[in-house]
């Protein structure tokens, strides 16, 4: 007899026939009738209608009809709510059968039916059925409270099922014992904080006398019950321990996983010198090798688990390498973990063999794993340093294999080697170069860059390779091009004479041209250093770079210990925490390993300290690409530097000769300038590492000030002027950043959208940094302020007078055009402040026809005051002298341009008129730095 | 727990499905406008079902995971034959604890109807849902012991109408108690036992003759036709304990130690009373009635290899190779090894193969990019050889043959461990039998795991 008849019915009618043969007063014919009903439903078929008439087959003694007949109640009792009312009465009445396999299968069908209203019926029933006198009852109604509990939690509790489930715990069935526990953990999961599974001495005795009879299922459940409890101290811990140990041979692979993790978990609060923690750590070995010889699907969980194991106790599997060697026909995902397990085992015991086995994976069929295999024999260099060598000379062969992943692979990791092993390898840098054309993965041109720009001074056309990059630069990928940014810089450090052009084109590529804010930030720190202090630049972009460590992709401390408690569950194949992949509130709590108690801490030595506690030895992961933050700070920066960014003389000519020397010549007009500050917020120094605090004092001078003057705002542009569009404004220069503030006020009746502005060419190259944003539309008599970043790199033009700037400012009605003058502090920039040696040649070297005098008349105020506020707007006095009762203060400014502006500041005491005298390369711009010195000391 | 269990056929049809949790697919459920709660569950079945079949079933990539992860529900599947077994749950799950059951239903499966093939289970679906509802309850595997279920199992089982009340508790205090997998009540008019002693032995070695890993896993299968509820003892010359009870006479422990054998791990069946192992390393159980593995176990030393094969390849030029492998075999010269066979992999632009061997068959198998090289039966202490020249076509890739492994398959008459049965001996208090009265066979057999050497 086959069933395979029932899924043949697809003629039309069918389901009136089934209603026939449903009714029919043949037993034998109903059972058929149901079989095939059953049959449509697993196909997807809706047969649903024939709700009504599959309920009456229902009360029979029949048990092979009963069990039918309640396979599809469950099924569609959902949808049918009242008519499945009419089942409740046989469930009720099957509930006291005498035949213990019909009460069991009635109260596990009732629970299976989410239908509110048989759910209150359920409640008598499954009472009894708790305490029934059949074993095979209870375990069954075990299970049905945690069902209930998935449906009304709240019913559960107030009927009192909680207690009588724990009571069930001591049941004499070692079955009901497991089911119960299973049912408990459950529930206690959505309830973090209840104490419902109440784990007690005596109840952990009770589940590990249980854990000897029950099934293996039943094993994985108390086992998984006993890793949640903390035992009160290391004697207990290891009485458990020891009993059970026993089930590490079991021929279940969750058995073993599941002892595993109690084993591990408890381990923690053992001290290290007891005899038994060896005989323990012993133990585990071979139960987690004979896991690998179970099915693959198998092998891939415990390999996942091992991979967790190794990193918490390495010492474990040390000495069994061998047997993560991967075999020709093991499953991808089988191989790919192996060859995890054996990087992270590599010692300079087994390396030769190790990477013996490498060699020949890397010439495997499957590029994955192929590509694993390089990188792993990287990691072997990295490791081991004893094989280091011949680690390098294995990837040089496989790079001359010029299999295009082989290749790129490679270079990924030899950036690391270089990393690790600092001159020593570079000498093959030439043979990566030929290679250069045939990267087209990100992550092997960012590193292949990286060697470029590491290494350009050893590369004699490293200025070709970079740019040869850069003319795609914006269809490369954010990595490839953050790389090549941070490489052309380290190149124009290093040879600064004949690469300016590149570094300004790169520069200004990930300034203005990208959208990307990383790339952008990087930008423009690195142009902001440039700008203010090629000399902090070098210290900063070119210093030696830390280190990497040996160990390399390990999981987070904190997160292996939670995932050490989760040996054997999904959480451990994923390596994620639950709540990365459970829904809802199950599940999500977080736990931890036991502390070690208090009696073996003073035993334990500092080499001995488990990794999860937080000791300096913790090992510096290599960040991953995408880390860019991590990115940036490690590799670029390395240690923070130290000390205020301008300390020599030495220090201060050699930035004026790189500047001088090089760009302004080149340019002419400007040059490195500032960039605004809108992608540098100003507190950012405080709330980073030191590491970048120490950045931003580089660029914000002397670090206290806030700012310049600001001037009032005054009406630029005035209503009657531009149809209703009243402007106003001043400028602002604030930690570098020069805005212009504007307040825009709609004058007119209509609604202004649509607003847009610019400047004409102008002396300094003021232009706007960003669009001038208006989000909402402008109503009448409605007022917005906005702040509009400026920056200096826009088409230059001289003005008369100098600092005129001509704006057009467009919106929905018309284009109107207004001209104003800024005040020129705002172009003082912050490293203005020159060293005196400097200052006393550079105005020794300027010709007296330079110098012009100025009166600033009516200023009450004293050196000490003048000097200081002068200073917050980026005025340096560089020394001061007092000659026959007068203040005589030397200062110093430059403009954003690269001007350099020398000033003596006489200061009568009782006089509140002081002489001004300006000395400048430029003289056209004294009138206005005088212009300047008054506005700054008047207000 | 497991939410639901799935069986589709090659084409992702779904040929059974049992959900037990009601958050399967609750992601789509969320998500949907509609608010009755009847489609809802068929839609969300729907989109569980829909996915698998998507992802994994008809994904284009071989499969990467064993588990798999989509929008928040996890898959776990194996596959037999065409057939394949998902298990899907949104929780947290002892993931282990999910495959061994999906085994273990493969097994009880293979025990009620033979080959896991589409056609059966369309035949025998009514079945396979009744299992399923016994031997999973809200995801929690239960009993899945094939003796023990098919004492209740109406489909194809025993008739339960006829049951008496003591047969009905005597079926639940089985399937609940101590020893879930054996009835009481058995009886046999000849009380016989079979062992078989299964072992593989897996090899690597190096081009060069090193054995780079070797181990055999073995395993002991009994087939018993005891009567009563016999209690039984496992002994074999494993080193620990040959050395416990030698240590009486130091001259029997040189003499037994060269015979006795370390065993890195063995694992037992549930019967096998674990505690007493590990503190006197004793096999005790009282074992199922009918056959059923007892032990397995895994060796790593002093590994009898019955076979050396030494590879020379050759290659001529961009268009030849050379290839001479040699076997010899490494046994007792009065024991027969049989089933010989040497796979010796080809390049894929293989040509045209010629063959010379000194003793069985040789033949170059295109399909399988191999040379098959069959030899009937072996003595040991023998040694025999073949030389083939391939000839290849010449090709534009860049990519050099990766040269797999020459494998080797093989079947002998002993265990390559050196394991032995010692005795194992059946008391049975209660009826009047003793160990004397028990026939008992003992076979060994090894065969080649996965035995591969490298050119």
């Amino acid at each position: 007899m086959t069933d395979s008849k029932y899924f043949t019915t697809t003629k039309k009618g069918e389901i009136f026939e089934l209603k026939a043969e449903l009714n029919s007063d043949k037993k034998e014919k109903k059972k058929e009738a149901v079989k095939k009903v059953i049959a449509s439903m697993t196909v997807g078929k809706d047969v649903s209608a024939l709700f009504p008439d599959v309920v009456n087959c229902m009360q029979t003694d029949n048990l092979e009809l009963k069990k039918l007949v309640y396979l599809y109640l469950m099924n569609y009792a959902k949808s049918q709510p009242d008519m499945a009312i009419m089942a409740v009465n046989t469930f009720v009445k099957d509930c006291e059968d005498p035949n213990p396999l019909i009460r069991a299968l009635a109260v596990r069908t009732m629970g299976c039916i989410r239908v509110d209203k048989i759910t209150e019926y359920l409640c008598e029933p499954l009472r009894k059925c708790l305490k029934d006198e059949d074993p095979y009852v209870r375990k069954t109604a075990a299970v049905c409270v945690a069902k209930l509990h998935d449906i009304n939690a709240q019913l559960v509790e107030d009927q009192g099922f909680l207690d009588t489930l724990k009571d069930l715990i001591s049941d004499s069935n070692p079955m009901v014992v497991a089911n119960a526990v299973a049912a408990l953990s459950e529930i206690a999961e959505s309830h973090p904080s209840s104490n419902l599974l109440d784990l007690n001495p005596q109840s952990i005795n009770k589940l590990l006398t249980a854990l000897n009879e029950c099934t293996e299922w039943g094993q994985i459940f108390i086992l998984d019950c006993l890793a949640n409890y903390t035992p009160k101290d290391d004697r207990e811990a290891q009485s458990i321990c020891e009993r059970v140990t026993p089930r590490l041979s079991h021929a279940n692979s969750a058995v073993v996983l599941s002892a595993v993790k109690v084993l591990m978990k408890f381990m923690e609060m053992l001290s290290k010198d007891l005899d038994y923690y060896g005989t323990l750590l012993k133990k585990l070995a071979p139960p987690l090798v004979t896991l690998l010889s179970a099915e693959p699907e198998l092998q891939y969980v415990a390999l996942r688990n091992i991979n967790l194991i190794v990193q918490k106790r390495p010492e474990i599997l040390k000495h069994e390498m061998k047997v993560f060697f991967v075999k020709y026909n093991d499953p991808i995902y089988v191989k790919l973990e192996k060859l995890d397990i054996m990087i992270r085992l590599a010692s300079q015991a087994n390396i030769a063999q190790v990477l013996a086995e490498l060699k020949e994976y890397a010439t495997e069929v499957d590029v994955d794993f192929v590509r694993k295999a390089v990188r792993a024999i990287g990691r072997c260099a990295i490791k081991v340093e004893q094989s280091a060598e011949r680690c390098v000379s294995t990837l040089l062969d496989l790079i001359q294999t010029k299999v295009n992943y082989v290749v790129q692979e490679a270079i990924v990791v030899i950036k690391d080697i270089f990393r690790k092993y600092p001159n020593k390898y570079e000498s093959v840098i030439a043979t990566l170069c030929e290679n250069l054309d045939s990267l087209d993965e990100p992550e092997a041109r960012a590193a292949m860059i990286w060697i470029v720009g590491e290494y350009a001074e050893r590369i004699d056309n490293a200025d070709e390779l970079l740019e040869s990059f850069l003319e795609g630069f914006h269809d490369e990928s954010t990595q490839v091009q953050l790389q090549l940014l941070t490489a052309i810089v380290k190149l124009f450090l290093k040879k600064p004479t004949e690469t300016q052009e590149l570094v300004q084109q790169v520069l200004s590529l990930a300034t203005q041209d990208s959208d990307n804010p990383d790339l952008r930030d990087r930008g423009y720190i690195y142009w902001r250093l440039l700008s203010t202090d090629p000399v902090a630049a070098k210290e900063v972009v070119l210093a030696e770079k830390p280190l990497i460590s040996e160990e390399t992709d390990l999981i987070e401390p904190t997160l292996l210990d939670e995932l050490i408690c989760y040996i054997g569950t999904l959480a451990s194949v994923y390596h994620k925490p639950p709540s990365a992949f459970v829904e809802g509130g199950r599940g999500v709590v977080h736990k931890s390993l036991p502390p070690r108690t208090a009696s073996s801490e003073s035993t334990e030595s500092p080499e001995t300290a488990p990794a999860g506690a937080p000791s300096g030895e913790q090992p510096d992961v290599i960040p991953t690409q995408g880390d860019l933050l991590g990115d940036l700070l490690n590799l670029d920066l390395g240690p923070p530097v130290g000390g205020p960014p301008l300390a020599t003389s030495s220090v201060q000519m050699g930035a004026v000769d790189l500047l001088g020397g090089g760009l302004d010549s080149l340019i002419g007009g400007p040059n490195f300038v500032a960039p605004p500050a809108a992608a540098v917020p100003p507190n950012l120094g405080t709330s980073m590492g030191s590491g970048l605090s120490d950045l931003f004092d580089l660029t914000s001078g002397v670090g206290t000030l806030s700012g310049s003057y600001v001037a009032p705002k005054a009406v630029w542009l005035p209503a009657m002027k531009a149809k209703g569009l009243e402007i106003s404004g001043t400028f602002t220069r604030q930690v570098g950043s020069i805005s212009m503030d504007l307040q825009l006020t709609n004058k007119a009746l209509q609604v202004m959208t649509d607003f847009a502005i610019q400047f004409n060419r102008n002396s300094f190259g003021l232009a706007p940094a960003a669009p001038l944003q208006v989000h909402a539309p402008l109503s009448p008599n409605q007022t917005v302020e906005i702040s509009l970043p400026l920056n200096t790199v826009g088409s230059v033009m001289k003005m008369e007078p100098l600092n005129n700037l001509q704006v057009a400012v467009k919106n929905n009605i018309d284009v109107f055009y207004f001209s104003t003058l800024y005040p020129l502090h705002i172009l003082f920039v912050e490293d203005g402040k020159m060293d005196r040696q400097m200052f006393l040649a550079t105005w020794k070297d300027i010709p007296n026809e330079n110098e012009a005098q100025f009166q600033i008349r009516d200023c009450p105020l004293n050196a000490e005051a003048v000097s200081s506020r002068l200073q917050s707007s980026n005025i340096f006095t560089v020394a001061k002298r007092n000659v026959e009762g007068q203040d005589m203060l030397y200062q110093s400014l430059k403009l954003t341009n690269g001007i350099w502006v020398l000033a003596e500041l006489r200061i009568q005491p009782g006089n509140p008129s002081f002489t001004l005298s300006l000395k400048c390369r430029a003289p056209e711009v004294s009138q206005h730095v005088y212009q300047a010195y008054e506005t700054i000391l008047k207000n | 727990m497991i939410g639901g269990l799935f069986i589709y056929n090659h084409k992702g049809e779904v040929l059974i499905s049992r959900v037990y949790r009601d958050d399967i697919g609750r992601q789509a459920a969320d998500s949907a406008v509609f608010n009755s709660s009847g489609p809802l569950l068929e839609e969300r079945l729907r989109n569980a079902v829909d996915a698998f079949r998507v992802n994994v079933i008809h994904a284009r990539q071989q499969v990467r995971s064993p588990v798999t992860n989509i929008a928040r529900t996890s898959f776990f599947h194996v596959k037999r034959s065409n057939i394949w077994l998902a298990a899907v749950t949104k929780q947290n799950v002892n993931a282990a604890m999910v495959f061994e059951f999906l085994y273990k239903m493969c097994d009880v499966m293979a025990a009620y109807f033979g080959k896991i093939s589409e056609e059966n289970i369309k035949n025998n679906f009514v079945l396979i849902y009744e299992l399923l509802d016994e031997i999973l309850d809200f995801g929690y595997p239960q009993n899945s012991e094939t003796g023990a279920l098919k004492t209740f199992i109406t489909q194809q089982g025993i008739k339960s109408q006829h049951q008496t009340k003591e047969e009905q508790s005597q079926i639940t205090s089985q399937v609940t108690g101590q020893i879930g997998w054996r009835r009481e009540g058995i009886k046999y008019r000849r009380n016989e036992l079979f062992l078989d002693v299964l072992e593989s032995v897996n090899l690597l070695m190096s081009p060069q003759g090193q054995v780079l890993s070797a181990h055999v896993s073995g395993r002991v299968v009994m087939k018993s036709y005891l009567s009563g509820m016999p209690e039984c003892k496992f002994g074999m010359n494993d080193k620990i304990v040959i050395e416990k009870q030698g240590k009486g006479t130091a001259d029997e422990t040189s003499k037994s130690g060269k015979q006795s054998i370390a065993i890195d791990d063995c694992t037992f069946h549930q019967c096998v009373r674990l505690s007493k192992f590990d503190s006197e390393r004793s096999i005790s159980f009282i074992p199922p009635d009918g056959e059923f593995e007892l032990m397995r176990y895994r060796t790593t030393k002093d590994i009898i290899l019955p076979f050396r094969v030494i590879p020379l390849v050759r290659e001529v030029g961009r268009t030849k190779l050379e290839v001479k492998v040699v076997i010899k075999s490494n046994f007792k010269p009065s024991l027969l090894a049989q089933k010989i066979e040497v796979r010796i992999p080809t390049p894929l632009n293989t040509s045209g193969v010629q063959v010379i061997c000194m003793k069985g068959k040789a033949k170059y198998k295109a399909s399988e990019n191999a040379i098959v090289w069959k030899i009937k039966r072996m003595a040991g202490m023998k040694e025999s050889q073949i030389s083939a020249e391939i000839e290849l076509l010449p090709t534009n890739d860049k990519k050099k043959w990766a040269r797999p492994p020459i494998s080797m398959n093989f079947e002998v008459p002993f265990a390559p461990s050196g394991l032995k049965v010692r005795y194992l001996k059946v008391f049975e208090p209660k009826l009047n039998y003793s160990d004397h009265d028990v026939i008992k066979w003992v076979r060994y057999i090894g065969r080649s795991g996965i035995y591969e050497t490298r050119c």
